[in-house]
């Protein structure tokens, strides 16, 4: 599976949202209702998908799901 | 490896009668009921009234404990405390329980691990045993942090209960099932400062200042360490596993400090374990620091759900920062 694939299944799975509202723009807490602690959720969901640590300063540039993908894709590409 | 092994004996635990309720706090923070369960799994918890210090609740859960072991009251013969909201500086609040105990000839000493403080007890009790210095060993978490406690800060306010929990950590005989299998304490000094009282001892002394500044009160960057809290709770009880060739499916329980419901699920998650093998109180406690992890294993065994022979995952968080878990056959 790829990055994208994989992040579209966590989000999925940790917010319980539908496939179709996972779009770039889409902004966890704004639009996919993810709330404040959902968000460390999702970051630590990724770290343990992908095997990476990301820092807390960088929490902020996971805000929506195109940010987290491109995010991703940097650290592995 | 010492010459012993050791054991739990018994549990102990006791909560002050008044009871606060996330409708109470509405009326007296911004906050909601709403907030406050999806955030952290709280409804209500228990709060020690103007007379009740840490020793009387300790003292109670320590009865308690030592009456449902076989271990007499003269056998006891160390006392170890855990807590970060004491009776007072000092004495220490081991002291003050050894005398309403009515047991002499024997030392008592505080340990000060914040929220991992019962975790650092027994693993300091489980040293004595196995190496023979000590037979039986009084521990207790306790903790009244409601007395420290900015009722004006939304963010920290809803968060703390009052409560004691206690064990009575024995010498193994040859014959018993029971025993501590393993056991791991942690610290992270850099990463203290999101989690303090900052004034009262000797780098802010009390003054009217301090007071007037909120100081003396317990400051939180609870942010910061949500995920250091599930991530260190794992590290370290997935050690224990793997050095003791065993995997999450032999748990038959697991016993997490009680500070956000949220973090004993992602722990859960993390570690692959049913979250029907979880202890969990919260939502009647909330986070009562030091005793959460003894009340709610206190609780367990009461309800019937611990039984002798259940493996036991014992993990825990705090201030300091610290963490540390304890493997045990109850
Ligand atoms: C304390 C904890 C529940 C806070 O949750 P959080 O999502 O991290 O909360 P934040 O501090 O990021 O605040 C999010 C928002 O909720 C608000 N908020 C905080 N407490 C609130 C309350 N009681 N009621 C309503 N809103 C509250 C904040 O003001 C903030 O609002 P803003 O976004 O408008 O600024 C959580 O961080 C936690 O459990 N941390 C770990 C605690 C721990 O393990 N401690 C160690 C053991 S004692």
């Amino acid at each position: 599976m790829d990055i994208e694939a994989k992040v579209k299944q966590i989000v999925m799975d940790k917010l319980g949202v539908e496939e179709a509202q996972i779009v770039p723009e889409a902004n966890f807490i704004e639009d996919l209702r993810a709330d404040s602690l959902d968000t460390v959720e999702l970051v630590m969901a990724f770290e343990d998908e992908f095997g990476l640590t990301i820092p807390d300063e960088d929490q902020d540039k996971l805000r929506t799901v195109g940010q987290a993908i491109d995010y991703l894709k940097g650290k592995l590409g | 490896m010492g010459n012993y092994f050791a054991k739990f004996s018994a549990f102990g635990s006791f909560a002050p009668k008044k009871i606060l309720t996330n409708q109470d706090l509405e009326k007296m923070v911004d906050t909601s009921d709403e907030w406050i369960r999806t955030r952290t799994g709280m409804v209500e918890r228990h709060i020690a009234s103007a007379e009740e210090a840490a020793s009387d609740l300790a003292y109670q859960a320590a009865v308690s404990a030592i009456e449902s072991s076989k271990v007499k009251y003269k056998e006891i013969d160390l006392i170890i405390v855990a807590t970060i909201s004491g009776d007072h500086a000092f004495p220490s609040t081991a002291c003050i329980i050894q005398k309403k105990l009515g047991l002499k000839n024997i030392p008592a000493f505080d340990v000060s691990a914040g929220c991992t403080g019962f975790i650092y007890a027994c693993d300091i009790a489980r040293q004595y045993i196995e190496n023979g210095a000590a037979r039986h060993i009084l521990v207790a978490g306790v903790e009244v942090l409601t007395k420290i406690t900015n009722w004006n800060d939304r963010n920290t306010c809803v968060l703390f209960g009052d409560a004691s929990g206690a064990c009575v950590m024995s010498r193994a005989e040859p014959s018993d099932i029971s025993r501590i299998i393993d056991s791991k304490i942690d610290a992270d000094g850099s990463q203290g400062e999101y989690l303090v009282q900052a004034a009262g001892g000797s780098r802010l002394p009390a003054s009217h200042e301090t007071v007037d500044a909120n100081q003396h009160t317990v400051y939180m960057e609870g942010n910061r360490i949500f995920k250091n809290a599930v991530k260190s709770m794992y590290a370290s009880s997935d050690e224990l596993l793997r050095r003791n060739n065993l995997s999450a499916l032999d748990i038959d329980w697991v016993i997490p400090h009680q500070a956000n419901l949220r973090i004993i699920e992602a722990l859960a998650d993390k570690m692959k374990v049913p979250i029907n093998k979880v202890i969990v109180n919260i939502h009647k406690y909330g986070n009562t620091s030091s005793a959460t992890v003894p009340l709610a294993i206190d609780e367990a065994i009461r309800a019937k759900k611990i039984r002798r022979g259940d493996i036991l995952l014992l993990t825990s968080f705090g201030a300091g920062l610290t963490w540390g878990s304890i493997l045990a056959r109850y």
